[in-house]
């Protein structure tokens, strides 16, 4: 296809780049002018992501009519495909090789030249950033809808839509960037803004320094993404992704200069995407507002890790062989391996619900890096989709307890439980996305995770299948505990605010939860726990006369939310062979992309998954009601009794002493040799060289001293012009009056004798 | 001829200013004063770069009419200071430098 060939492409697809500038456009207004404005900005703010989404909407609506269009003049197979692609599996998939590529439309001008290179921005759209425009649009959309109730009266209320305006504006101009230098731009911005939503309440000190930690763990990565760009343009001269993509495919590539690159790269990735070992900045990234960390965590901030590494993939593709059958490991896949299984295992001892789901995050973002790893590129991808919406949905979902539920606390040992009854809707959206977080069948998180696992069983990676699989296991079961904490079981303080008929708890938490204590005091006497919190009164009114669920605005998210996290697995679900997120998004193989192979689904190879996932949440229930529950049971206590256990729990609360490790260790080995190599050369080098001068001078100065100083110097030149200057001084002491037109006066006058006496030489 | 015409100008208001600094007792009129000699200098910079038929100059007089800028703003707030203290900006009645 021709270049040409975009000016046809239709108005949504040639002015996809409008999407990031209205944001940003409305980020300036609402800085500028937000604080005047009835709604103190967020309106400005939720109407440009409604534009932008539209915008998206159209530009993926005209994307799909691209590929179809393409297709369809291929001639053959399209009557196959059928309407709704539910014929396509008759097409047998060794076909797609041979499909056209289609064309991404690319515009691009100049932004700035500097030595002769130019630096351009523009846009480059193709499936993976149609797809994640929509998303990205769709999720902040939704999100700035929950924070308009979740942050009301908020003292920085405006800043805080600013910066999520922002924010989604870095993520969408990474997301169509056109080169990598845009894409940087786009990656930065969202540093910036992570650090400004992750520090919202930086009034207490933990929150500040979780944003320090946040944004000075991820920039350890970005020295990488630094390193990539520079090495890619080096070798190659071009910024462009396309030619990149292109240069990268091409086989006479050195693939040393890949192999860097791409190391390089994911380590910015790392970083990013809180893959391990940099993941200790996810969890605490839990110290920003809610709906930040719903955003943060599921469409944007560490999805544009796995974003670069799915954008630049012929990079990483050559550059660590994965096509190769039988090589079975590469640095994407071990490090999304043991991601999976390490924050897995984290999620297990968490007692705050958003760190349960942070860990819980970051181990999905595992399967994505795994599976771009494995060579299952489109399943990973497919991941990003399903994740976006289910992760987005529990973190608001937590959000909504915490508001409406638990006051304010997060933590679900010591105030929720029992909250089934009490908010149905949060509850059944809260259900319904942890079954698609495990992959249970008929999730959509199961049309995405099980692709991924069955895909590096395909494609060769042994190991890494059987990591895919531990990892569903364990997802499953860590679920089952948080949702048994939180929804199940007795309400436990704040949750227990409004349960007047568990008397017994109050004085159970009256000792350790003085706060709480006097919320069940309040209960009992007002038989209003809300009425009894001021600053709850406004917000804690019961919605659609369901006693305790949340307000309107938090819950109209979470249905939305809900049902895609049911629904968007059907837009790729193997088993039923409609495979509509494949032929719209995935870039065939050509001269631009590697060639992608599917593994064939039967339900047979996702028997075992199925079957795990089963034996976590059964195992996991038995588990939780054992140490949980209200029955007497052994297991009470057990990691205080057992010393092998104790000392795992241990190592798991201590979040496998991986912040010890880089604060104490790592920091120390490296600031502490180095203060001390320089004491040393301060002391001794330098010192010595010091001490030497100094007694060399000293020796010549006491026969300078002797000889020239006291004879020739003092007689003469000191005392006689010591007396010379104070008779100038005096002389001249009337001229420093202290004032200033004098000083104006004699300075021009000076000035003007100079005058003359230039014009007079010169003449 | 017309760069005469300015630089007579520049000259005249110069002699202004120069005057303005040496004979005025308030401190917001010496600065007034300053920026006048500032400007005849800009005069004469504009007028040498027409006559040369380069921007050069007129390169100088803008970033001099932005020093100028920041420096009146650091002048205000001295006198503002000053006023502060002494509730007065005679610059007669100032003389803590005096030798």
């Amino acid at each position: 296809m021709l270049a040409h060939e975009h000016e046809a492409a239709g108005w949504f697809l040639e002015h996809a780049w409008l999407i990031p500038v209205i944001p940003a456009v409305a980020f300036a207004i609402i800085i500028g002018f937000g604080k005047k404005l009835p709604m103190k900005g967020s309106e400005v703010g939720i109407a440009s992501m409604l534009a932008s989404l539209v915008l998206a909407v159209g530009t993926t609506w005209q994307w799909v009519q691209r590929v179809d269009a393409v297709h369809g003049s291929e001639g053959e197979g399209a009557l196959a495909r059928g309407v709704f692609g539910f014929a396509r599996g008759l097409v047998p998939r060794a076909a797609e090789g041979g499909e056209p590529y289609v064309e991404p439309v690319i515009r691009s001008w100049t932004w700035w030249q500097s030595g002769g290179i130019e630096f351009g921005l523009g846009q480059h759209i193709d499936g993976l950033a149609v797809m994640l425009l929509l998303l990205v649009t769709f999720i902040s959309t939704l999100v700035q809808v929950f924070s308009l109730e979740y942050v009301r009266g908020d003292r920085r209320y405006t800043h805080f839509f600013a910066s999520l305006t922002l924010f989604s504006a870095g993520m969408l101009a990474m997301v169509l960037a056109e080169n990598t230098v845009q894409l940087i731009l786009g990656w930065e911005i969202m540093g910036l803004c992570s650090f400004m939503l992750i520090g919202h309440w930086w009034e207490e000190q933990a929150n500040s320094r979780a944003a320090l930690k946040a944004f000075f763990t991820v920039r350890v990565g970005d020295m990488g993404l630094l390193v990539g760009v520079a090495i890619l343009f080096g070798a190659f001269g071009t910024f462009s992704i396309q030619e990149t993509s292109r240069i990268a495919m091409d086989p006479a590539t050195s693939q040393t200069v890949l192999l860097w690159a791409s190391v390089a790269l994911f380590i910015a990735c790392i970083g990013k995407s809180g893959q391990f070992p940099l993941h200790t900045w996810l969890p605490d990234a839990m110290a920003g507002p809610t709906p930040v960390s719903s955003l943060l965590h599921s469409s944007t901030m560490v999805v544009a890790g796995v974003f670069l590494v799915a954008r630049l993939y012929p990079v990483f593709y050559n550059g660590f062989d994965i096509a190769q059958n039988g090589n079975s490991a590469n640095l994407i896949a071990i490090i999304g391996g043991i991601t999976i299984i390490i924050a897995a295992g984290l999620a297990f001892v968490q007692n705050d619900i958003k760190k349960v789901l942070a860990y819980s995050t970051v181990s999905q973002l595992g399967y994505m890096m795994m599976g771009l790893g494995v060579g299952a590129w489109t399943p990973a991808v497919f991941h990003i989709f399903t994740h976006a919406f289910f992760k987005c949905c529990l973190f608001l979902c937590a959000g909504s307890i915490s508001h409406t539920a638990s006051h304010h606390s997060f933590d679900m040992k010591k105030d929720m439980g029992g909250l089934l009854r009490r908010m149905p809707i949060t509850a059944g959206a809260w259900m319904v996305s942890t079954l698609a977080l495990c992959g249970v069948p008929f999730f959509s998180g199961f049309f995405s995770k099980d692709e991924i696992i069955d895909n590096a069983d395909h494609n060769g990676y042994k190991v890494f299948f059987i990591v895919g699989l531990i990892g569903a296991f364990m997802t499953t079961a860590y679920m089952t505990r948080a949702t048994y904490l939180t929804f199940f079981g007795t309400p436990r303080g704040a949750a227990a605010g409004e349960h007047h008929d568990e008397h017994g708890h109050a004085d159970v938490h009256a000792d350790a939860h003085d706060a709480h204590a006097d919320v069940h005091a309040d209960a009992h006497a007002g038989h209003d726990v809300h009425g009894a919190h001021d600053d709850h009164a406004s917000h804690g009114k019961p919605a659609f006369g369901i006693a305790g669920e949340s307000p309107i605005l938090l819950v109209f998210p979470l249905i939305v939310l809900g049902f895609l996290a049911v629904v968007s697995g059907y837009i790729n679900a193997a088993p039923f062979h409609i495979e509509k997120f494949l032929e719209w998004v995935e870039p065939r193989a050509s001269e631009f992309a590697p060639k992608i192979d599917h593994a064939v689904f039967t339900w047979a190879k996702a028997a075992p998954s199925i079957i795990l996932v089963v034996l976590g949440f059964v195992i996991s229930l038995a588990l939780c009601k054992a140490v949980f529950g209200e029955a007497d049971s052994k297991l009470k206590g057990l990691t205080q009794r057992n010393r092998v256990l104790g000392a795992g729990h241990r190592f798991l609360v201590n979040k496998y002493y991986l912040d010890d490790l880089y604060e104490k260790v790592i920091v120390h080995a490296v600031a502490y040799p180095i203060a001390q190599a320089a004491y040393w050369v301060n002391q001794h080098v330098l010192d010595g060289i010091v001490n030497a001068f100094g007694k060399g001078g000293r020796r010549t100065g006491e026969w300078v001293y002797k000889y020239v100083d006291q004879g020739a110097i003092d007689g003469l030149a000191v005392n006689g012009s010591g007396k010379a200057a104070r008779g100038t001084g005096g002389a001249l002491r009337p001229l420093q009056s202290g004032k200033v037109n004098q000083y104006g006066a004699l300075l021009f006058g000076a000035a003007a004798i100079g005058a003359l006496v230039l014009v007079i030489v010169n003449i | 001829m017309l760069i005469n015409n300015f630089l007579l100008l520049g000259a005249v208001l110069f002699c202004i200013g120069v005057y303005g600094v040496i004979a005025r007792k308030n401190a917001v009129m010496v600065l007034m004063s300053i920026e006048l000699i500032l400007n005849s200098v800009n005069i004469n910079l504009l007028a040498f770069s027409m006559l040369h038929g380069n921007v050069d100059g007129n390169t100088f007089a803008l970033y001099i009419i932005a020093v100028a800028a920041a420096e009146v703003g650091v002048g205000l707030a001295m006198v503002l200071l000053i006023y502060r203290n002494r509730k007065s900006i005679s610059l007669d009645e100032l003389s803590e430098m005096k030798g």
